[in-house]
């Protein structure tokens, strides 16, 4: 504790926290003098409750519609496009807010999930995609970085919702049923190679796969 | 006295008319029950025809009407949802009927690689059908069965 001790005169910052960090260091081993042990213990868990609820509160507050289309990027065309989609609005009336498809539900990938979203939060303050155009011409890109997404993991957030397990081909359309079990079923395809553009409007469909 | 008795006379005749037209409330077949200077209410909206079973053309020239629902398909300058499955190389796959040859002619009559811009808006032509009562009754017969009933003997 004492072995950097009382220099005269200005340090430089690094030798300054340095010393910080060390008597920091000093307090925290040290055992306490004056609370009790219990009393510790339970500040601890009531502080840590605090911070771990806190901490999945603002997790959850930035996991909604109302906090994704805020920016009016969003709210303007993805949020719009979707709208008229069947996960909008639909016969009964159960559906997809943006964080279903776009956030894993899964908390390590979900974590992982937004920190790759505060590139989003840059683009958002210098306005990458703040105008229609610069918005139509990013789409292609925007898409992949999605398509790519549901691919890796096997359209995993749509399958939080329509599982193969659940699907009754009979009573799908002829179509439906035996494209479902020619190649969902038998693994040969996942969702997202067939169901593109679904949820919002296409970007140049020209060289992807399965498109002319 | 005879001009006011013309009048009297147009006078009655007319309300006479008005009368009548009023109490008949004028049912037509196709409007329904509701009266002429009403809007009756909207026909329910019908579900799509949605059997994929190919339905027989009337004529050779009508473009197939499209036995499936198609909703959600975008079909524009980024891209043709249709195409995912009737373009030449997607049918394999799809098992859906390939674009006619016709499709792949300019104006010209010359032959392009794949779908002319002419015939790339689908739906331009090609209809899905809803299941509808039609309020008018339609007596349009084929070609094949007008030939078979001419009498034996008359001019084929």
């Amino acid at each position: 504790m004492s072995s950097v001790d009382p220099p005269a005169g200005r340090q430089g910052f690094i030798a300054r926290a340095w010393r910080f960090a060390v008597e920091l260091w000093g307090v925290l081993i040290r055992p306490s003098s004056v609370f009790g042990l219990g009393v510790l213990v339970l500040a601890g868990f009531v502080a840590g409750v605090i911070f771990w609820g806190g901490f999945n509160t603002a997790l959850e507050l930035t996991n909604t519609e109302k906090f994704c289309t805020g920016c009016h990027e969003m709210r303007d065309n993805v949020f719009a496009e979707l709208k008229s989609t069947i996960h909008f609005s639909n016969r009964s009336g159960v559906r997809a807010s943006c964080p279903d498809c776009h956030v894993p539900h899964n908390w390590t990938d979900k974590i992982a999930r937004k920190m790759q979203a505060s590139k989003e939060v840059w683009g958002h303050l210098f306005g990458s995609i703040d105008t229609r155009d610069k918005f139509i011409d990013h789409r292609l890109e925007l898409a992949l970085h999605e398509w790519a997404r549901f691919k890796a993991n096997d359209s995993l957030e749509c399958r939080n919702c329509h599982s193969a397990q659940s699907m009754d081909v009979t009573k799908q359309s002829p179509r439906a049923s035996i494209a479902h079990e020619r190649f969902l079923f038998s693994g040969e395809k996942t969702c997202i190679d067939c169901h593109k553009g679904i949820a919002h409007k296409l970007p140049d469909m020209h060289g992807i796969p399965g498109w002319q | 006295m005879m001009m006011k008795f013309r009048s009297l006379l147009l006078l009655l005749i007319l309300a006479a008319g008005s009368g009548t037209l009023a109490a008949q409330g004028l049912n037509s077949g196709l409007r329904g029950p509701a009266p002429l200077n009403e809007e009756g209410p909207a026909p329910p909206m019908t579900g799509p025809r949605n059997s994929s079973e190919k339905e027989v053309r009337n004529y050779p020239e009508q473009p197939p009407v499209i036995p499936h629902s198609i909703d959600g398909y975008q079909v524009d300058i980024q891209g043709n949802k249709c195409l995912s499955c009737h373009a030449r190389a997607r049918t394999g796959e799809s098992r859906a009927p390939m674009v006619s040859i016709t499709h792949f002619m300019d104006r010209d009559g010359q032959f392009l690689a794949s779908v002319s811009p002419r015939r790339f808006f689908c739906t331009e032509c090609h209809v899905p059908q809803n299941v509808v009562t039609p309020p008018v009754t339609n007596d349009f017969v084929d070609i094949d069965t007008m030939l078979n009933r001419a009498a034996p003997g008359g001019r084929r």
